[in-house]
């Protein structure tokens, strides 16, 4: 990706996290998007939440396909390995680095036009299969760098700048998720930060596939009145359907905080996830439930966001797969090579 | 057209070829392997090739057994002996058999007078009456009818009862009522042959002492284990015969290899992907982290994965990637074999490509060639294709017993580990370069000084993207330099040009043993012939020498269009009018008379 040198300017008074790192740390190459782009937005809550998590620079794989959502992986932790594979094929790439190195923690980032059209296929397995990762997934409707046509999120009767209406149904990554079995779905909103930073805290913690998907307006092809995928459109239809605080394993909860309307998630790796203001009948971890709590939302035309269905007990990846613990790239070969006297059994004599 | 050979009468005692007609699904193969093996244990050289159907029930299925002292076991297109146990095909397989030749049928129901030949002797068994009498279940009776005609097979052929008695109690250990069955079905049929017919026929058995120290295996099984000895952690796969047989095999192998009896957890994943396209994805994202990574597919599969070969090319990242070859073009016949795919694997992907092929003739250099396949794809950082076939991967052939060297130490090419990453300071994905133009790679999880992004889209040597065309060109031009020192790694083609022959033949893959036999059928006519069969491209220097040396080439090969006489003449400087065709592509293996038949209208002209 086109990138230029971001300069990179620390005062002392900067906060620093467990590793003793400032969120400069955690920045990556200066962004060549469109000024106002929603994905410059996701990637500052994305340095945010991997700042706060403390984790090495060198642990993280940044995975992404192709599009305007594919460069931001450049965009931060320049201190940790990227992969900007093809159109469409992030998540069998992200799969097998995830194979390989299990200890890694990987984030695919994605667009519209990336997992739900050219990549759908691929998405969708990424689900069964449950693959240890963090998916945003950068969704404006719109394919920006072809210059404007509707993706497969486009809604019905959103209209293009020159005012042609789409006339074919949306694919909703958060209904198909829950369709296909999916352990953990957000979504969000490119201009809310103070949301989407736990989201993506609680999504790096998930034991699974966590897919946050984040409407992140185009500035440039797609923020007009007519779209449904607009800065303003988002503001005035988004209708927040849990607030999620993720507690970090180390810290208490706080006995202050009132329980009314709060139901708590221990997480696999010891942190908490709590739901704050959740609706009557909203239960995350019910999936019949929430799919019916998004279809009549869907009905009444709203966007709805927060992290939205989780489930930390179905099995991932490597649990299926019943694997080392030990990264299968850094299993030495003595322990991987039977050793010429196990051939003697091979083959009809 | 391929002109037919007039041989002399010769013994025919470890000398014959039969042919099998069955019914696919009714548990022929069961009863053609025992048969195979009991040869094979009789020290004799023996080949089985299933001829089969795409379809899992019901129709037409041939297997061919040759039998050969000298170790001419290729596919033979003259048969000694049929069995036509499938009414369907009576009429095809009876005008197979050759002059002098026999037949036997299941005489439970009349033959056709139609189908009565003068020249050849048939041999009736009330299969299906004898089986009826002696088993209860309709499946059994079916199963059965198979194994009374081996028994019938073995009295006519004077394989020795006492070996394939052995062999039901091997392969029936600890089920004895199945063993009893096959017994008695076999004696029932044994015995029949034995009282109504003059045994044994001509074309007979006898033990020899050729086949100690081999093994009978299968090419996707071998490749397999050379996966689990490789050290190869990560598989990716979408199941498309005929190379289904390698992963299933690699699992196995792997299941008994691979979990840490400590912890009782696999060092190895299998992943069945959802196409191919992600399963070769999947191959790249593991060799990228650090793992060993294969996927197996066929055809088809190459096809789907040309966009992601050509990223693991420019992006340089490693990969293995199994072919094993079936007819095509499309979907093509998926049961039989060709050798079509070398061009769409040496040039894979958009844009300028080129790749690592190996060619292995036999399952003994599938196993070793799955080695080196990975060796060479981490030592230059690049997809490796090894280019098996249906005939290879899927029929049992006799093979040198796999061996194994201990001392044996992966290449993982050049990757830096943090301490060296500390002492250069500043990395640089794709400089310095060394002699062979291969750059050091990092790995994810190791250092942060390490880290770069991997991209398929135009980057200069630092890794970085560029749209100048001077960056650009430095990348692609050493990639060039990259594929050409690869040469002199890859296995160098096996030559015998002892006749000095102004004629030479150059063959690949599993081509080998048609064209060693037809070498010898040459030489009794007087024709002297040199022989090189390329093991992998690109072509080193001892490729270039030989085509230089003769005068007249053969290139024999299993596809329409001459694939690799095309890139022979691409990529050395011999001249197109040097090069001559046989070429076979209907979809069985080549046989020595294709050779012959090519070679002698260039002897004679």
């Amino acid at each position: 990706m086109p990138s230029i040198t971001k300069p990179r300017v620390t005062h002392p008074g900067l906060a620093r996290n467990a590793l003793g790192l400032t969120i400069r740390d955690y920045e990556g190459g200066m962004s060549t998007l469109c000024a106002g782009c929603g994905h410059d937005s996701v990637t500052a809550a994305i340095t945010q939440a991997l700042w706060e998590t403390g984790t090495p620079l060198h642990m993280i794989a940044k995975l992404s396909g192709i599009g305007c959502s594919a460069k931001t992986a450049a965009y931060f932790a320049r201190g940790a390995h990227g992969f900007n594979g093809a159109h469409g094929r992030m998540p069998p790439i992200a799969t097998g680095a995830s194979a390989a190195n299990r200890d890694l923690l990987c984030i695919g980032i994605s667009g519209d036009g990336d997992s739900l059209s050219i990549g759908l296929g691929h998405l969708g397995h990424l689900v069964r299969r449950n693959v240890r990762m963090l998916y945003v997934l950068e969704n404006n409707g719109v394919y920006g760098l072809t210059k404007g046509q509707f993706s497969a999120s486009a809604d019905y009767g959103s209209t293009t700048k020159r005012g042609d209406a789409n006339r074919l149904q949306p694919i909703d990554p958060i209904l198909l998720g829950l369709s296909l079995g999916a352990t953990f779905l957000a979504r969000g909103f490119s201009g809310d930060k103070r949301q989407l930073v736990p989201i993506f805290r609680a999504a790096m913690a998930h034991h699974g596939l966590a897919i946050v998907d984040v409407i992140s307006p185009c500035v440039t092809f797609n923020d007009h009145e007519g779209s449904t995928k607009s800065y303003l459109f988002t503001r005035q239809h988004d209708v927040q359907m849990t607030v999620a605080d993720f507690v970090p394993p180390e810290h208490e909860i706080e006995a202050t905080i009132p329980t009314d309307g709060v139901i708590s998630i221990n997480m696999h790796g010891g942190a908490t996830l709590r739901f704050r203001n959740v609706p009557e009948g909203y239960d995350p971890t019910d999936r019949t439930a929430v799919l019916e709590h998004l279809m009549a939302s869907r009905g009444r035309g709203e966007i709805v966001t927060g992290l939205l269905y989780i489930d930390e007990h179905t099995s991932d990846l490597h649990e299926l797969g019943n694997t080392a613990m030990e990264p299968l790239a850094q299993v030495p070969y003595e322990k991987l090579c039977p050793g010429s006297a196990a051939l003697a059994g091979v083959g009809f004599r | 057209m391929v002109a037919r050979i007039v041989t002399a009468p010769r013994s025919k005692v470890n000398d014959f070829t039969m042919k099998l007609a069955n019914v696919n699904g009714t548990g022929s193969s069961s009863a053609n392997n025992l048969l195979m093996r009991a040869i094979f244990r009789m020290g004799v050289p023996v080949s089985g090739k299933n001829l089969f159907p795409s379809n899992i029930q019901g129709l037409p299925t041939w297997y061919e057994i040759r039998v050969n002292k000298d170790g001419h076991v290729a596919r033979a297109r003259e048969y000694d002996v049929m069995v036509a146990m499938n009414g369907q095909t009576y009429a095809q397989d009876i005008a197979e058999v050759g002059a002098g030749g026999y037949l036997m049928y299941d005489s439970s129901w009349p033959l056709d007078r139609a189908l009565i030949r003068e020249d050849i002797t048939y041999f009736g068994v009330p299969l299906a009456e004898m089986c009826n009498d002696s088993f209860k279940g309709p499946r059994e009776r079916i199963l059965m009818k198979n194994i009374a005609c081996a028994g019938a097979l073995v009295a006519l052929l004077g394989i020795d009862m006492d070996v394939i008695a052995q062999l039901l109690t091997e392969q029936f250990a600890g089920k004895e009522r199945l063993r009893a069955s096959n017994q008695l079905a076999l004696r029932l049929g044994h015995d029949y042959a034995l009282e109504h017919f003059d045994h044994p026929l001509p074309c007979r058995v006898e033990a020899m002492d050729a086949t100690q120290g081999s093994i009978l295996i299968d090419g996707n099984t071998a490749a397999a284990l050379g996966c689990v000895y490789a050290g190869a952690t990560v598989a990716a796969w979408y199941p498309i015969t005929p190379s289904t047989s390698l992963m299933d095999a690699f699992a196995k192998y792997c299941a008994k290899f691979r979990r840490d009896p400590e912890t009782g957890r696999n060092n190895y994943l299998v992943l069945q992907a959802e196409d191919e396209l992600a399963a070769i994805g999947m191959v790249l994202g593991a060799s990228w982290a650090g793992a060993r990574a294969f996927t197996s597919t066929s055809g088809p599969g190459i096809s789907l994965m040309q966009e992601l070969i050509g990223l693991g090319y420019y992006a340089e990242v490693p990969a293995v990637v199994f072919d094993v070859q079936r007819t095509g073009p499309s979907t093509g016949m998926p049961t039989r074999v060709q050798q079509a795919d070398l061009l769409s694997c040496a040039y894979a992907s958009h844009g300028d490509t080129k790749h690592l092929l190996l060619f292995p003739s036999s399952p003994a250099e599938c196993f070793e060639m799955a080695v080196t396949a990975f060796d060479l794809a981490e030592r230059f950082q690049t997809p490796v294709f090894v280019l098996s076939d249906l005939d290879i991967g899927m029929n049992d052939w006799v093979c040198p017993a796999l061996k194994w060297d201990d001392s044996y130490v992966p290449d993982r090419g050049r990757v830096l580990d943090a301490a060296e990453l500390r002492e250069l300071g500043v990395f640089h994905r794709f400089e310095p370069a060394d002699a062979e133009s291969v750059a050091a790679r990092t790995l994810p999880g190791i250092s942060e000084l390490g880290a770069y992004f991997t991209r398929g889209s135009g980057h200069g040597s630092d890794g970085g993207y560029t749209e100048r065309p001077g960056e650009y060109q430095e990348v692609v031009d050493r990639l060039a330099r990259k594929h050409t020192a690869a040469a002199e790694h890859i296995p160098a083609p096996i030559v015998d040009d002892a006749a000095h022959a102004r004629l030479g033949i150059v063959t690949l893959g599993s081509c080998e043993l048609a064209v060693l036999e037809a070498i010898d059928m040459l030489k009794e006519r007087g024709v002297a012939v040199d022989y090189m069969r390329v093991r992998g491209f690109p072509f080193g220097a001892a490729v270039r020498a030989f085509l230089d040396a003769h005068d007249t080439i053969v290139v024999v090969e299993l596809n329409r269009d001459a694939q690799l006489r095309t890139l022979l003449t691409l990529e050395t400087p011999v001249p197109k009018e040097k090069l001559h065709s046989v070429l076979v592509y209907g979809g069985y293996p080549m046989s020595a008379e294709d050779v012959v038949g090519g070679v002698m209208p260039l002897v004679e002209a």
